[in-house]
């Protein structure tokens, strides 16, 4: 998105993390924790257009977003959730999440069966497991 | 204890915190259920709690549902991450219609931001800790004891020391700051309720409501 020529800021809370950026990349790097206050407002999260959360923990994730949206008014924002359950959930609950597990299971599929490759939606859809129901129901 | 009867309650994270509050909720009566997800710790606990312990996460909708969440009274969150004291109790009331959600909060700063997003309660030892030591060492003769209408509004106890200035005086004759309200006047153990005239002695007390930003004139007059 910085190529495309967004003014992108990136946090992380690990230094080397920063290095796997590429050379022109000009948007601003917030070292810092992304469900901390503080941190958030170091990025001047609250003059975003959009957060995207997209750490290994699914729940940082949720927290990150939430924060970024409650509290600081951003107006769009998405959290990467692995857990298909946990991300159908929030979905449920208005919070935007993609769960990549589930998109990337249905491409190999698609891959392996030689279809022709679905829509992201058809994918999400599928990740939805007899658990969830469960948990709607039980 | 037993008004409303015993309550199902599922405690998530079994630290120091969980493991305490499980027993003494037991002990009370009350159907315990406490989850954690790290085996070990598991296993080291089952001994002494037997069946109340369950391995699981409890993020995962499949574990909430095996151990009844749906017909828990509260659930309460109190691992180590906030992150996961949120979404535990998050899915708990919206997924499962839990009606009372209890978080642990170890950042301070999380609290109100869990309030927003619909946690009936938050406990912050951090806070709590904080708010001790601010009442032994920062205020002085003026000791919040309550906070109301978010902080606007405080019920303070002053204390009237040796050398206090307002010692001896009417309350009356005091110079107080504006708005300010003084309920009672502990005098050796009992309340008083007091009028213009009582007088102050060394050793009292003094209940008072003020405006928040009042609290450091009235720090002033008391001393």
């Amino acid at each position: 998105m910085s190529q495309e020529g967004h003014d992108v800021t990136i946090i992380d809370q690990n230094p080397d993390s920063f290095r796997r950026l590429s050379a022109d990349f000009i948007g601003k790097r917030v070292l810092g924790n992304g469900i901390d206050e503080d941190t958030l407002r170091r990025a001047d999260v609250g003059t975003a257009d959009a957060f995207v959360a997209t750490t290994n923990g699914d729940n940082r994730n949720i927290m990150s977003v939430q924060m970024a949206k409650v509290r600081f008014n951003v107006p769009k924002v998405v959290a990467r959730i692995y857990d298909p359950n946990r991300a159908y959930a929030y979905a449920e609950l208005g919070v935007e999440t993609i769960c990549t597990t589930c998109i990337g299971a249905g491409l190999m599929r698609d891959m392996i069966l030689g279809n022709p490759f679905g829509t992201v939606q058809e994918y999400l859809c599928a990740g939805q497991t007899s658990d969830t129901q469960e948990g709607g129901n039980a | 204890m037993h008004k409303k009867g015993p309550m199902y309650v599922i405690v998530v994270g079994a630290g120091k915190v969980g493991y305490h509050l499980a027993k003494t909720l037991v002990q009370e009566g009350h159907e315990v259920l406490l989850l954690e997800k790290d085996r070990k710790t598991v296993e080291i606990l089952q001994d002494d709690l037997g069946e109340l312990i369950v391995h699981g996460d409890g993020c995962e909708i499949r574990t909430m549902s095996e151990i009844g969440m749906r017909r828990a009274n509260v659930v309460v969150a109190v691992t180590g991450d906030d992150e996961d004291n949120l979404v535990i109790c998050q899915m708990a009331k919206r997924k499962f219609g839990v009606p009372r959600t209890i978080a642990r909060v170890n950042d301070p700063k999380n609290e109100e931001l869990f309030k927003e997003l619909g946690i009936d309660q938050t406990v912050s030892s951090t806070r709590i800790i904080f708010n001790l030591l601010e009442q032994q060492i920062e205020t002085g003769q003026v000791i919040p004891l309550a906070a109301l209408k978010k902080g606007e509004i405080e019920v303070v106890e002053a204390n009237v020391t040796a050398g206090s200035s307002v010692a001896g005086m009417k309350i009356g004759q005091i110079d107080l700051p504006p708005n300010t309200l003084i309920i009672s006047v502990i005098r050796e153990e009992h309340a008083i309720i007091p009028h213009s005239d009582t007088k102050l002695r060394e050793g009292d007390s003094v209940i008072a409501m003020i405006k928040a930003e009042r609290e450091k004139e009235l720090r002033t007059v008391f001393q």
